[in-house]
Protein backbone atom coordinates (compact mmCIF):
# COMPACT_ATOMS: atom_id res chain seq x y z
CA UNK A 1 0.00 0.00 0.00
CA UNK A 2 3.26 2.30 -0.15
CA UNK A 3 5.72 3.36 -1.71
CA UNK A 4 4.51 2.52 -5.38
CA UNK A 5 5.78 4.33 -8.04
CA UNK A 6 3.67 2.12 -10.85
CA UNK A 7 2.64 5.28 -12.57
CA UNK A 8 5.89 7.45 -13.23
CA UNK A 9 4.66 11.06 -11.82
CA UNK A 10 6.26 14.31 -13.31
CA UNK A 11 5.35 17.49 -11.67
CA UNK A 12 2.61 19.44 -13.38
CA UNK A 13 3.31 23.04 -15.28
CA UNK A 14 1.77 24.48 -11.96
CA UNK A 15 3.74 22.57 -9.49
CA UNK A 16 7.19 23.57 -11.75
CA UNK A 17 5.58 27.17 -11.42
CA UNK A 18 5.28 26.83 -8.08
CA UNK A 19 9.09 25.49 -7.52
CA UNK A 20 10.83 28.45 -9.69
CA UNK A 21 8.68 30.76 -7.64
CA UNK A 22 10.09 29.46 -4.29
CA UNK A 23 13.39 28.85 -6.36
CA UNK A 24 13.56 32.66 -7.06
CA UNK A 25 12.49 33.75 -3.05
CA UNK A 26 14.92 31.46 -1.71
CA UNK A 27 17.78 33.39 -3.92
CA UNK A 28 16.51 36.27 -2.82
CA UNK A 29 16.24 35.60 1.04
CA UNK A 30 20.32 34.95 0.59
CA UNK A 31 20.84 38.07 -1.30
CA UNK A 32 18.92 40.03 1.05
CA UNK A 33 20.79 38.41 4.05
CA UNK A 34 24.17 38.90 2.35
CA UNK A 35 23.69 42.30 1.74
CA UNK A 36 22.08 43.36 5.54
CA UNK A 37 25.05 40.84 6.73
CA UNK A 38 27.56 43.34 4.98
CA UNK A 39 25.96 46.59 5.66
CA UNK A 40 26.15 45.22 9.39
CA UNK A 41 29.88 44.47 9.33
CA UNK A 42 31.23 47.48 7.53
CA UNK A 43 29.17 49.98 10.05
CA UNK A 44 31.14 47.69 12.73
CA UNK A 45 34.14 48.30 10.98
CA UNK A 46 33.58 51.71 10.32
CA UNK A 47 32.70 52.63 13.61
CA UNK A 48 35.58 50.86 16.01
CA UNK A 49 38.15 51.83 13.44
CA UNK A 50 36.79 55.77 14.16
CA UNK A 51 37.28 55.38 17.82
CA UNK A 52 39.96 57.86 19.11
CA UNK A 53 41.93 55.43 20.37
CA UNK A 54 41.85 53.09 17.72
CA UNK A 55 45.39 53.09 16.83
CA UNK A 56 46.41 52.39 20.49
CA UNK A 57 43.59 49.54 21.05
CA UNK A 58 45.28 47.52 17.72
CA UNK A 59 48.76 47.81 18.78
CA UNK A 60 48.23 46.94 22.48
CA UNK A 61 46.16 44.12 21.56
CA UNK A 62 46.34 42.76 18.15
CA UNK A 63 49.52 42.76 17.36
CA UNK A 64 51.67 39.89 15.43
CA UNK A 65 54.53 39.85 15.98
CA UNK A 66 53.60 39.57 19.78
CA UNK A 67 51.25 37.08 18.99
CA UNK A 68 54.21 35.07 17.28
CA UNK A 69 56.26 35.28 19.67
CA UNK A 70 53.77 34.53 22.73
CA UNK A 71 52.58 31.77 21.33
CA UNK A 72 54.01 28.70 21.91
CA UNK A 73 54.07 29.37 25.60
CA UNK A 74 50.33 30.09 25.30
CA UNK A 75 49.64 27.08 23.47
CA UNK A 76 52.11 24.88 25.77
CA UNK A 77 49.76 26.33 28.63
CA UNK A 78 46.60 25.58 26.53
CA UNK A 79 47.88 21.77 26.40
CA UNK A 80 47.46 21.75 30.34
CA UNK A 81 43.67 23.41 29.82
CA UNK A 82 42.83 19.94 27.34
CA UNK A 83 44.41 18.21 30.20
CA UNK A 84 42.45 18.84 32.86
CA UNK A 85 39.13 19.17 30.38
CA UNK A 86 39.81 15.19 29.92
CA UNK A 87 40.02 14.39 33.37
CA UNK A 88 37.62 16.89 34.40
CA UNK A 89 34.80 15.17 31.58
CA UNK A 90 34.85 11.78 32.74
CA UNK A 91 35.21 12.64 36.41
CA UNK A 92 32.41 14.86 36.11
CA UNK A 93 30.23 11.95 34.37
CA UNK A 94 30.86 9.60 36.77
CA UNK A 95 30.41 11.41 39.77
CA UNK A 96 27.47 13.24 38.40
CA UNK A 97 25.36 10.12 37.20
CA UNK A 98 26.38 8.77 41.07
CA UNK A 99 24.61 11.49 42.66
CA UNK A 100 21.85 11.57 40.46
CA UNK A 101 21.62 8.00 41.23
CA UNK A 102 21.53 8.91 45.01
CA UNK A 103 18.77 11.61 44.54
CA UNK A 104 16.43 9.37 42.54
CA UNK A 105 16.61 6.68 45.53
CA UNK A 106 13.07 5.92 47.17
CA UNK A 107 13.04 4.84 50.51
CA UNK A 108 13.83 5.88 54.16
CA UNK A 109 16.80 3.81 54.70
CA UNK A 110 18.71 5.98 51.58
CA UNK A 111 17.23 9.23 53.43
CA UNK A 112 21.09 10.22 54.71
CA UNK A 113 22.56 9.40 51.43
CA UNK A 114 19.65 11.63 49.62
CA UNK A 115 19.92 14.50 51.51
CA UNK A 116 23.83 13.91 51.48
CA UNK A 117 23.45 14.21 48.07
CA UNK A 118 21.03 17.57 48.02
CA UNK A 119 22.92 19.34 50.54
CA UNK A 120 26.19 18.86 47.98
CA UNK A 121 24.51 20.05 44.64
CA UNK A 122 23.07 23.09 46.84
CA UNK A 123 26.39 23.98 48.42
CA UNK A 124 28.47 23.51 44.96
CA UNK A 125 25.71 25.04 42.71
CA UNK A 126 26.17 28.40 45.05
CA UNK A 127 29.86 28.46 45.77
CA UNK A 128 31.24 30.57 43.05
CA UNK A 129 34.00 28.59 40.89
CA UNK A 130 36.74 30.67 42.22
CA UNK A 131 36.28 30.30 45.66
CA UNK A 132 36.09 26.36 44.80
CA UNK A 133 39.69 26.80 43.46
CA UNK A 134 40.95 29.20 46.34
CA UNK A 135 39.62 26.59 49.03
CA UNK A 136 40.71 23.18 47.31
CA UNK A 137 44.02 24.87 45.50
CA UNK A 138 45.16 26.42 48.98
CA UNK A 139 43.23 24.85 51.28
CA UNK A 140 44.14 21.50 50.92
CA UNK A 141 47.96 21.82 51.17
CA UNK A 142 47.58 23.91 54.13
CA UNK A 143 45.83 20.62 55.80
CA UNK A 144 48.62 18.89 55.32
CA UNK A 145 51.22 21.33 57.80
CA UNK A 146 54.33 22.12 56.47
CA UNK A 147 55.64 18.39 56.51
CA UNK A 148 52.94 16.97 53.63
CA UNK A 149 53.93 15.35 50.50
CA UNK A 150 52.83 18.09 47.58
CA UNK A 151 49.87 17.23 45.86
CA UNK A 152 50.08 18.95 42.35
CA UNK A 153 48.35 22.34 41.80
CA UNK A 154 46.85 21.08 38.99
CA UNK A 155 45.26 18.10 40.26
CA UNK A 156 43.78 20.10 43.20
CA UNK A 157 42.35 22.28 40.27
CA UNK A 158 40.64 19.68 38.76
CA UNK A 159 39.01 18.62 41.60
CA UNK A 160 37.93 21.99 41.82
CA UNK A 161 36.28 21.86 38.70
CA UNK A 162 35.05 18.29 39.24
CA UNK A 163 33.33 19.56 42.38
CA UNK A 164 31.88 22.21 41.07
CA UNK A 165 30.44 21.10 37.40
CA UNK A 166 29.45 17.68 38.83
CA UNK A 167 27.05 19.14 41.14
CA UNK A 168 25.50 21.27 38.16
CA UNK A 169 25.39 17.97 35.82
CA UNK A 170 23.47 16.01 38.07
CA UNK A 171 20.41 18.17 37.95
CA UNK A 172 20.65 17.93 34.68
CA UNK A 173 20.36 14.32 34.50
CA UNK A 174 18.33 14.77 37.70
CA UNK A 175 15.76 16.70 35.74
CA UNK A 176 16.29 14.09 32.44
CA UNK A 177 15.25 11.25 34.65
CA UNK A 178 12.27 13.27 36.10
CA UNK A 179 11.40 14.02 32.56
CA UNK A 180 10.65 10.53 31.36
CA UNK A 181 7.13 10.21 31.63
CA UNK A 182 6.22 7.86 35.03
CA UNK A 183 3.89 5.53 32.78
CA UNK A 184 7.40 4.24 30.80
CA UNK A 185 8.59 3.23 34.45
CA UNK A 186 4.86 1.95 35.12
CA UNK A 187 5.16 -0.61 32.17
CA UNK A 188 9.11 -1.48 32.96
CA UNK A 189 8.01 -2.39 36.87
CA UNK A 190 4.77 -4.39 35.22
CA UNK A 191 7.15 -6.36 33.48
CA UNK A 192 8.86 -7.41 37.02
CA UNK A 193 12.20 -4.98 36.34
CA UNK A 194 14.29 -3.85 39.48
CA UNK A 195 14.15 -0.19 40.48
CA UNK A 196 17.81 -0.61 39.07
CA UNK A 197 17.03 -2.28 36.04
CA UNK A 198 13.98 0.39 34.98
CA UNK A 199 16.74 2.88 35.31
CA UNK A 200 19.38 1.16 33.88
CA UNK A 201 17.51 -0.10 30.84
CA UNK A 202 14.22 2.33 30.22
CA UNK A 203 14.41 5.40 32.34
CA UNK A 204 18.08 6.31 31.54
CA UNK A 205 18.60 5.80 27.75
CA UNK A 206 15.31 7.85 27.30
CA UNK A 207 16.03 10.47 30.16
CA UNK A 208 20.12 10.89 28.43
CA UNK A 209 18.33 11.63 24.72
CA UNK A 210 16.03 14.64 26.55
CA UNK A 211 19.14 16.20 28.68
CA UNK A 212 21.52 15.49 25.64
CA UNK A 213 21.46 19.16 24.46
CA UNK A 214 22.10 20.71 28.78
CA UNK A 215 24.87 18.34 28.36
CA UNK A 216 26.63 19.31 25.82
CA UNK A 217 26.05 23.04 26.63
CA UNK A 218 27.07 22.38 30.48
CA UNK A 219 30.49 20.67 28.32
CA UNK A 220 31.34 23.62 26.45
CA UNK A 221 30.93 26.15 29.64
CA UNK A 222 33.43 23.76 31.56
CA UNK A 223 35.98 24.13 28.39
CA UNK A 224 36.28 27.49 29.03
CA UNK A 225 35.99 27.95 33.03
CA UNK A 226 38.99 25.53 32.62
CA UNK A 227 41.06 28.93 32.39
CA UNK A 228 40.16 29.99 35.74
CA UNK A 229 42.67 27.03 36.97
CA UNK A 230 45.03 29.73 36.64
CA UNK A 231 44.14 31.62 39.84
CA UNK A 232 46.03 28.43 41.81
CA UNK A 233 49.21 29.03 40.23
CA UNK A 234 48.90 26.84 37.53
CA UNK A 235 50.24 28.04 34.52
CA UNK A 236 48.02 27.25 31.84
CA UNK A 237 46.86 29.37 28.77
CA UNK A 238 45.84 32.10 30.80
CA UNK A 239 48.79 32.57 33.18
CA UNK A 240 50.58 31.78 30.15
CA UNK A 241 49.22 35.25 28.41
CA UNK A 242 49.67 36.86 32.02
CA UNK A 243 52.91 36.40 31.95
CA UNK A 244 53.83 37.26 28.70
CA UNK A 245 51.61 40.62 28.60
CA UNK A 246 53.64 41.20 32.03
CA UNK A 247 57.05 41.38 30.11
CA UNK A 248 55.71 42.83 27.06
CA UNK A 249 53.56 45.00 28.39
CA UNK A 250 50.88 44.35 25.38
CA UNK A 251 47.79 42.46 25.90
CA UNK A 252 47.73 40.19 22.35
CA UNK A 253 48.91 37.06 24.45
CA UNK A 254 45.39 37.65 26.26
CA UNK A 255 43.86 37.30 22.64
CA UNK A 256 45.71 34.34 21.13
CA UNK A 257 44.44 32.45 24.24
CA UNK A 258 40.79 33.47 23.96
CA UNK A 259 41.23 32.85 20.22
CA UNK A 260 42.31 28.92 21.24
CA UNK A 261 39.27 28.60 23.77
CA UNK A 262 36.95 29.35 21.22
CA UNK A 263 38.42 27.37 18.54
CA UNK A 264 38.08 24.57 21.02
CA UNK A 265 34.47 25.30 21.99
CA UNK A 266 33.54 25.97 18.20
CA UNK A 267 33.04 22.57 17.14
CA UNK A 268 31.44 21.18 20.26
CA UNK A 269 28.56 23.84 20.18
CA UNK A 270 27.85 23.13 16.28
CA UNK A 271 27.42 19.35 17.70
CA UNK A 272 24.98 20.75 20.08
CA UNK A 273 23.16 22.58 18.03
CA UNK A 274 23.20 20.09 15.11
CA UNK A 275 21.91 17.36 17.69
CA UNK A 276 19.10 19.65 18.76
CA UNK A 277 18.04 20.51 15.28
CA UNK A 278 17.86 16.59 14.60
CA UNK A 279 16.13 15.78 17.84
CA UNK A 280 13.37 18.64 16.94
CA UNK A 281 13.20 17.21 13.80
CA UNK A 282 12.39 13.92 14.95
CA UNK A 283 9.69 14.49 17.76
CA UNK A 284 8.12 17.30 15.92
CA UNK A 285 4.78 16.22 13.88
CA UNK A 286 3.88 19.78 13.07
CA UNK A 287 4.80 19.42 9.35
CA UNK A 288 6.27 22.64 7.86
CA UNK A 289 5.00 24.97 10.59
CA UNK B 1 -20.81 32.72 -5.28
CA UNK B 2 -22.81 29.80 -3.80
CA UNK B 3 -21.91 27.87 -6.76
CA UNK B 4 -18.05 27.83 -5.88
CA UNK B 5 -17.32 24.92 -3.82
CA UNK B 6 -15.92 26.21 -0.18
CA UNK B 7 -12.95 23.71 -0.88
CA UNK B 8 -11.75 22.61 -4.31
CA UNK B 9 -9.47 19.91 -4.13
CA UNK B 10 -7.48 19.21 -7.60
CA UNK B 11 -4.84 16.34 -8.01
CA UNK B 12 -2.95 17.03 -4.93
CA UNK B 13 -0.10 14.68 -4.32
CA UNK B 14 2.11 14.33 -1.62
CA UNK B 15 4.83 12.22 -0.81
CA UNK B 16 7.16 11.68 2.28
CA UNK B 17 10.59 10.24 0.98
CA UNK B 18 9.71 8.07 -1.15
CA UNK B 19 6.54 7.04 -0.11
CA UNK B 20 3.25 8.14 -1.72
CA UNK B 21 0.66 8.86 0.74
CA UNK B 22 -1.71 10.97 -2.02
CA UNK B 23 -1.31 10.29 -5.93
CA UNK B 24 -3.65 12.48 -7.51
CA UNK B 25 -7.06 13.33 -5.12
CA UNK B 26 -9.72 15.40 -6.13
CA UNK B 27 -12.35 16.58 -3.44
CA UNK B 28 -15.19 19.29 -3.64
CA UNK B 29 -16.47 20.47 -0.29
CA UNK B 30 -19.79 22.71 -1.16
CA UNK B 31 -21.40 25.29 1.60
CA UNK B 32 -22.87 23.60 4.29
CA UNK B 33 -21.87 20.28 3.20
CA UNK B 34 -20.46 17.40 5.63
CA UNK B 35 -18.17 15.33 3.66
CA UNK B 36 -16.89 11.69 5.23
CA UNK B 37 -13.49 10.84 4.40
CA UNK B 38 -13.26 7.19 5.07
CA UNK B 39 -10.53 4.81 5.15
CA UNK B 40 -7.68 2.22 6.42
CA UNK B 41 -5.03 3.71 8.54
CA UNK B 42 -2.24 5.07 6.30
CA UNK B 43 -4.85 5.95 3.26
CA UNK B 44 -3.86 9.67 3.66
CA UNK B 45 -7.31 11.07 5.08
CA UNK B 46 -4.99 13.06 7.87
CA UNK B 47 -2.08 13.95 4.95
CA UNK B 48 -5.30 15.64 2.60
CA UNK B 49 -6.68 17.64 5.67
CA UNK B 50 -3.17 18.69 6.74
CA UNK B 51 -2.35 19.76 3.41
CA UNK B 52 -5.61 21.59 3.42
CA UNK B 53 -4.48 23.61 6.33
CA UNK B 54 -0.90 24.43 4.75
CA UNK B 55 0.20 22.48 7.56
CA UNK B 56 1.65 20.47 5.11
CA UNK B 57 2.93 21.41 1.39
CA UNK B 58 1.72 19.50 -1.56
CA UNK B 59 3.80 18.54 -4.09
CA UNK B 60 1.40 18.97 -6.93
CA UNK B 61 -1.95 19.87 -7.80
CA UNK B 62 -4.04 22.86 -6.45
CA UNK B 63 -6.28 23.51 -3.31
CA UNK B 64 -9.19 26.21 -3.95
CA UNK B 65 -10.59 28.04 -0.58
CA UNK B 66 -13.53 29.64 -2.18
CA UNK B 67 -11.82 32.07 -4.66
CA UNK B 68 -8.22 31.38 -3.28
CA UNK B 69 -5.85 29.10 -4.36
CA UNK B 70 -3.83 28.60 -1.24
CA UNK B 71 -1.48 26.02 -2.61
CA UNK B 72 0.40 29.45 -4.31
CA UNK B 73 3.45 30.53 -2.77
CA UNK B 74 2.41 34.06 -2.06
CA UNK B 75 -0.32 33.51 -0.55
CA UNK B 76 0.20 34.16 3.51
CA UNK B 77 -0.64 30.81 5.10
CA UNK B 78 -1.45 32.15 8.70
CA UNK B 79 -4.62 34.33 6.85
CA UNK B 80 -5.65 31.04 5.29
CA UNK B 81 -5.48 29.34 8.47
CA UNK B 82 -7.36 31.92 10.42
CA UNK B 83 -10.11 31.16 7.60
CA UNK B 84 -10.13 27.37 8.62
CA UNK B 85 -11.36 25.37 12.33
CA UNK B 86 -8.87 22.22 12.96
CA UNK B 87 -10.02 19.58 15.48
CA UNK B 88 -7.20 17.35 16.24
CA UNK B 89 -7.37 13.37 17.18
CA UNK B 90 -5.80 14.64 20.42
CA UNK B 91 -7.54 17.90 21.38
CA UNK B 92 -4.47 19.61 21.53
CA UNK B 93 -5.44 22.11 23.94
CA UNK B 94 -3.32 24.41 25.53
CA UNK B 95 -2.51 22.53 28.82
CA UNK B 96 -1.07 26.29 29.95
CA UNK B 97 -4.20 27.91 29.65
CA UNK B 98 -7.64 27.63 31.37
CA UNK B 99 -10.47 26.34 29.27
CA UNK B 100 -11.65 29.68 28.37
CA UNK B 101 -8.44 30.98 27.29
CA UNK B 102 -8.15 28.05 24.97
CA UNK B 103 -11.50 29.17 23.37
CA UNK B 104 -10.84 33.20 22.54
CA UNK B 105 -6.40 32.92 22.12
CA UNK B 106 -7.58 33.12 18.43
CA UNK B 107 -10.73 35.34 18.38
CA UNK B 108 -7.72 37.65 20.35
CA UNK B 109 -4.64 37.12 19.18
CA UNK B 110 -5.44 36.39 15.63
CA UNK B 111 -8.55 38.03 14.99
CA UNK B 112 -7.89 41.02 17.37
CA UNK B 113 -11.37 41.14 18.62
CA UNK B 114 -11.54 43.10 22.06
CA UNK B 115 -11.06 41.22 24.91
CA UNK B 116 -14.74 42.10 26.71
CA UNK B 117 -15.71 40.78 23.00
CA UNK B 118 -14.02 37.80 23.30
CA UNK B 119 -14.46 36.80 26.92
CA UNK B 120 -17.95 37.38 26.12
CA UNK B 121 -18.49 35.28 22.77
CA UNK B 122 -15.92 32.20 24.45
CA UNK B 123 -18.37 31.95 27.52
CA UNK B 124 -21.47 31.71 25.31
CA UNK B 125 -19.52 28.92 23.48
CA UNK B 126 -18.27 27.02 26.45
CA UNK B 127 -22.25 27.53 28.27
CA UNK B 128 -24.21 26.05 24.60
CA UNK B 129 -21.63 23.09 25.50
CA UNK B 130 -22.25 22.73 29.43
CA UNK B 131 -19.01 23.71 30.50
CA UNK B 132 -19.19 27.39 31.55
CA UNK B 133 -18.46 26.56 35.01
CA UNK B 134 -15.47 24.91 33.49
CA UNK B 135 -13.88 28.27 31.94
CA UNK B 136 -11.61 29.01 33.94
CA UNK B 137 -9.96 25.46 34.78
CA UNK B 138 -7.08 24.25 33.28
CA UNK B 139 -7.61 21.51 30.38
CA UNK B 140 -6.13 18.88 32.11
CA UNK B 141 -9.48 19.01 34.88
CA UNK B 142 -11.58 18.39 31.75
CA UNK B 143 -12.49 14.74 30.82
CA UNK B 144 -11.72 13.50 27.22
CA UNK B 145 -14.96 14.14 25.81
CA UNK B 146 -15.35 17.86 27.63
CA UNK B 147 -11.84 18.64 26.17
CA UNK B 148 -12.76 17.62 22.83
CA UNK B 149 -16.10 19.59 22.89
CA UNK B 150 -13.91 22.41 23.68
CA UNK B 151 -11.18 21.86 21.44
CA UNK B 152 -14.41 22.21 18.63
CA UNK B 153 -15.84 25.48 19.81
CA UNK B 154 -12.07 26.49 19.84
CA UNK B 155 -12.33 25.72 16.04
CA UNK B 156 -15.09 27.70 15.87
CA UNK B 157 -14.67 30.59 17.63
CA UNK B 158 -13.73 33.04 15.10
CA UNK B 159 -16.46 31.46 12.53
CA UNK B 160 -14.27 29.58 10.13
CA UNK B 161 -15.78 28.92 6.22
CA UNK B 162 -14.39 25.38 7.00
CA UNK B 163 -14.22 23.04 9.76
CA UNK B 164 -11.56 20.03 9.62
CA UNK B 165 -11.92 17.38 11.49
CA UNK B 166 -9.26 14.37 11.69
CA UNK B 167 -10.97 11.74 13.34
CA UNK B 168 -11.58 13.64 16.41
CA UNK B 169 -13.90 10.50 18.32
CA UNK B 170 -10.50 8.03 18.34
CA UNK B 171 -8.43 9.27 21.45
CA UNK B 172 -12.22 8.83 23.22
CA UNK B 173 -13.56 6.34 25.95
CA UNK B 174 -16.73 4.65 24.25
CA UNK B 175 -19.12 6.51 26.35
CA UNK B 176 -17.42 9.85 25.77
CA UNK B 177 -17.98 9.55 22.09
CA UNK B 178 -21.52 10.67 22.22
CA UNK B 179 -21.59 13.86 23.40
CA UNK B 180 -18.46 15.06 20.65
CA UNK B 181 -20.83 13.73 17.77
CA UNK B 182 -23.67 15.27 18.88
CA UNK B 183 -22.02 18.12 18.88
CA UNK B 184 -20.87 18.05 15.08
CA UNK B 185 -24.53 16.73 14.01
CA UNK B 186 -25.28 20.44 15.95
CA UNK B 187 -22.59 22.42 13.69
CA UNK B 188 -24.23 21.13 10.26
CA UNK B 189 -27.56 22.04 11.45
CA UNK B 190 -26.46 25.95 12.20
CA UNK B 191 -24.96 25.09 8.20
CA UNK B 192 -21.24 24.75 9.06
CA UNK B 193 -18.95 23.36 6.21
CA UNK B 194 -17.41 20.02 7.37
CA UNK B 195 -14.19 17.71 6.31
CA UNK B 196 -14.25 15.36 8.52
CA UNK B 197 -11.98 11.72 8.56
CA UNK B 198 -13.19 9.68 10.58
CA UNK B 199 -13.39 6.14 11.77
CA UNK B 200 -16.89 6.02 13.26
CA UNK B 201 -18.98 4.73 10.41
CA UNK B 202 -22.56 5.12 12.06
CA UNK B 203 -21.89 8.28 12.31
CA UNK B 204 -20.39 9.11 8.68
CA UNK B 205 -23.55 7.59 7.23
CA UNK B 206 -25.77 9.54 9.61
CA UNK B 207 -24.46 13.17 9.15
CA UNK B 208 -22.43 12.95 5.99
CA UNK B 209 -23.89 14.29 2.93
CA UNK B 210 -21.23 12.63 0.99
CA UNK B 211 -18.95 9.70 1.88
CA UNK B 212 -15.27 9.49 0.41
CA UNK B 213 -13.31 6.86 0.54
CA UNK B 214 -9.69 6.84 0.32
CA UNK B 215 -7.19 3.86 -0.43
CA UNK B 216 -4.08 3.66 -1.60
CA UNK B 217 -3.82 7.80 -1.64
CA UNK B 218 -6.39 8.20 -4.08
CA UNK B 219 -10.10 8.58 -4.45
CA UNK B 220 -11.78 5.45 -4.70
CA UNK B 221 -15.27 5.42 -4.30
CA UNK B 222 -17.16 8.87 -3.49
CA UNK B 223 -21.06 9.47 -3.28
CA UNK B 224 -24.15 9.49 -0.37
CA UNK B 225 -23.44 7.68 2.56
CA UNK B 226 -26.49 5.17 1.16
CA UNK B 227 -24.61 4.77 -2.41
CA UNK B 228 -21.12 4.09 -0.43
CA UNK B 229 -22.40 2.09 2.27
CA UNK B 230 -25.08 0.09 0.89
CA UNK B 231 -24.32 -0.58 -2.65
CA UNK B 232 -20.34 0.21 -2.84
CA UNK B 233 -19.19 -0.50 -6.82
CA UNK B 234 -15.85 -0.95 -5.95
CA UNK B 235 -14.16 -4.45 -4.99
CA UNK B 236 -12.15 -2.36 -2.30
CA UNK B 237 -14.33 -0.13 -0.50
CA UNK B 238 -16.77 -3.32 -0.05
CA UNK B 239 -13.33 -5.36 1.18
CA UNK B 240 -12.85 -2.42 3.44
CA UNK B 241 -16.53 -2.08 4.74
CA UNK B 242 -16.75 -5.31 5.68
CA UNK B 243 -13.50 -5.12 8.13
CA UNK B 244 -14.88 -2.24 9.98
CA UNK B 245 -18.78 -3.58 9.99
CA UNK B 246 -20.33 -3.14 13.24
CA UNK B 247 -18.60 0.35 14.11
Amino acid sequence: MTGRTTEAWRPSELELGRRAFRRRQTTKSVLVGAASTLVLAVLLWVSVINTPGWAQVQVTFFDPATAIEAFPRVWAGFLVNLQVLAFAVVAVAVLASLLAFVRTLRGPVWFPLRALAAAYTDLFRGLPLIIVLYLIGFGIPGLQGPTGVRIPAVLLGTVAIVLTYSAYVSEVIRAGIEAVHPSQRLAARSLGLSHGATMRLVVLPQAARKVSPALMNDFVAMQKDVGLISVVGIVDAVRAAQIETAATFNFTPYVVAGVLFVLLALPMIRLTDWLSARMLRREQQGGIV
Amino acid sequence: MSDAPVLRIEGVRKHFGDREVLRGIDLEVHAHEVVALIGASGSGKSTLLRTVNLLERVDDGRIRLSDLDVTDPRVDADAVRARIGVVFQHYNLFPHRTVLDNVTIGLRRVHRVPKREAIERGTALLARIGLAEHANEYPDRLSGGQQQRAAIVRAIASGPELLLLDEITSALDPELVGDVLELVRELKDDGATILMATHEMSFAREVADRVVFLDDGTVCESGTPGEVFDAPRQERTRRFLERVRGR
